[in-house]
């Protein structure tokens, strides 16, 4: 027999450990979902179960779906002949609320680090090379962070994709929307000025 | 008083060996006196960790906890800098490192660096010029800090790089395009910080020339030529196998040295002697201070401890003179008020208890 607050406890102790969530915000979040059962807690308990039994990895992008391809790579209206590489799944999401981006994506699952023991091979870089040439990719177009680790992971993929002969391109870094020059650090305020453009 | 940068006031709480303290202060110097152990230093420290990196002491957040409570601890200070005041907050929690808060809303900790320049000089530093090349390397790049707070990046970013080359060296990895991706990211890095290490040397050069000083004039020099984002890339890439026999990166700026001479003697600091050491680095340490003021138009911040003791009375009443003429906020310690007698009403006297008590005159 299992005690209820004991449930409660053990269900705290899960929920605190998500991102974002410490064990206050998990415990007020586990009273409100008690508190509304029925409308909540159980449709959210059903939905969990169904995506815990489908969510796999998209065999070609890497991106989660609940199929063996996900939408993007099934559609052939996205494979326009620009694929667009990120670190991980939440930053194809990013740039999809965006809804600018038409291409297909490829998701690396992180960025190379000998101290972690994270190399090309855990990267899917070998897939991404794989891609190129069956899916007629004319433009790699790589979102990577500005980190020393993003950076390096960029220049790597580069030199894997330069024997292709595809045209290679990065995100531009710079002024954000709504930004004041003021808040910028010089190494944004430097990436801006270097990359301006005519008016 | 004037307008330049310096703390208006700092409080402490459950750091190192004080439970609460206050100072209130108005931009003079700053003299704090007595006994061994009444916690002189650690005020220095809370006032060094208002820059970037690990302060005076080099300590790690879970250090600067009051034993035996260990509750966290917590540094407040109100910055003056030309006409603006800005409320600095930092403090660490048991087990979690240190937080940074300016102006009430949470900062990177290179932020600091954007908005007090401290400067400082230890009894640690006394054997910089005889003991191992990492500790003058440390002093150049926080001399380049001061005037280049983007130094500091430049810094973190090469050692990032090069600890991932060391491992990808030590596991005996082949992947020449993985080495060349992290090499590319050291040279430009390198470069930078080989250029600033050389403008800081040639700016503290500049401020020693004709500087109305008591103190000797340091000449400072690199040990290895810049080699430029280029040179270090070519370097790297030649040397990887060596590299490799040796299991970490051998050639770079992380391997420069700073070398010193006692100009009027033409002579190597390390041969000179410890008063002509110690007065060599005060020199630099006003130098570049004159230096900052020259650029930013406000005196940096000083943390001098121990100093007075090892000066002679001409000398000291020297470093008074300088520190009023250049119109920092220096905080000096000394076991002895007369050390200070000097300086007189020119600074704030701090006087401190064994049992950590503090009272403020003047």
């Amino acid at each position: 027999m299992s005690d209820a607050a004991t449930d409660i406890d053990d269900l705290i102790a899960l929920m605190a450990r998500l991102p974002g969530l410490g064990p206050r915000s998990a415990r007020r979040a586990v009273l409100h979902l008690v508190k509304k059962r029925s409308i909540l807690m159980k449709p959210l308990a059903e939905q969990m179960g169904r995506v815990a039994a489908t969510a796999r990895e998209c065999t070609l992008c890497g991106n989660i779906s609940g199929t063996e391809l996900c939408a993007i790579c099934a559609s052939e209206a996205r494979a326009n002949g620009e694929l667009c590489v990120v670190e991980d799944v939440s930053d194809l999401w990013a740039m999809e609320r965006s809804g600018i981006f038409k291409g297909r994506y490829h998701v690396l699952g992180g960025t190379l680090s000998a101290l972690d023991a994270v190399g090309p091979d855990e990267l899917r870089i070998p897939r991404l090379v794989a891609r190129l040439a069956p899916e007629g990719v004319r433009e790699v177009i790589l979102a990577l962070g500005a980190t020393v680790d993003g950076q390096t992971t960029a220049h790597y993929i580069a030199e894997q994709i330069e024997p292709h002969g595809i045209e290679l391109t990065s995100l531009a870094q710079g002024v954000p929307i709504g930004g004041e020059l003021d808040y910028l650090d010089d190494g944004t305020i430097t990436a801006a000025l270097n990359a301006r453009r005519a008016f | 008083m004037s307008g330049g940068l310096a703390l208006t006031e700092l409080r402490l709480s459950h750091f190192r060996s004080h439970r609460a303290a206050q100072v209130m202060l108005d931009g003079r110097p700053v003299a704090i006196h007595g006994p061994n152990g009444a916690g002189k230093t650690n005020l220095l420290e809370a006032v060094s960790l208002l820059s970037p990196g690990r302060g005076l002491r080099r300590a790690a957040a879970e250090d600067l906890a009051r034993l035996p409570e260990a509750l966290g601890w917590r540094i407040a200070a109100t910055l003056r800098a030309g006409a603006r005041h800005h409320e600095i907050e930092l403090r660490a929690e048991p087990g979690q490192s240190r937080t940074v808060r300016i102006d009430d809303k949470a900062a990177p900790q290179l932020a600091l660096g954007r908005l007090a320049r401290i400067l400082w000089l230890v009894p640690s530093m006394d054997r910089l010029w005889t003991e191992a090349a990492e500790g003058r390397r440390r002093f150049l790049d926080r001399l380049a800090l001061s005037f280049e707070p983007a130094h500091g990046e430049a810094v973190l970013g090469y050692e990032k790089a090069m600890r991932e080359r060391n491992r990808l060296l030590r596991d005996q990895q082949r992947d020449p395009a993985w080495y060349r991706a992290l090499e590319g990211q050291m040279a430009r890095s390198g470069a930078l910080i080989e250029r600033r290490r050389r403008d800081a040397l040639e700016r503290i050069g500049r401020a020693q020339e004709g500087a109305a000083t008591q103190f000797p004039v340091a000449l400072l020099s690199m040990s290895q030529e810049d080699l430029g984002e280029e040179g270090l890339g070519v370097l790297l890439e030649r040397e990887r196998g060596r590299d490799m026999a040796a299991g970490r990166s051998l050639r770079g700026p992380h391997r420069a040295d700073l070398v010193a001479i006692y100009g009027s003697k033409d002579m190597p600091a390390a041969q000179s002697s410890t008063g002509e050491q110690k007065a060599l680095l005060i020199s630099l340490i006003l130098a570049n201070a004159r230096a900052l003021r020259a650029d930013l138009g406000a005196a940096p911040i000083l943390l001098l401890d121990e100093v007075a003791a090892h000066l002679d009375a001409r000398r000291r009443a020297a470093l008074y003179d300088e520190i009023c003429a250049l119109g920092s906020q220096a905080w000096m310690t000394g076991t002895e008020p007369d050390l200070f007698e000097g300086l007189g009403a020119r600074g704030q006297h701090v006087t401190m208890d064994a049992d950590g008590g503090m009272r403020q005159e003047g």
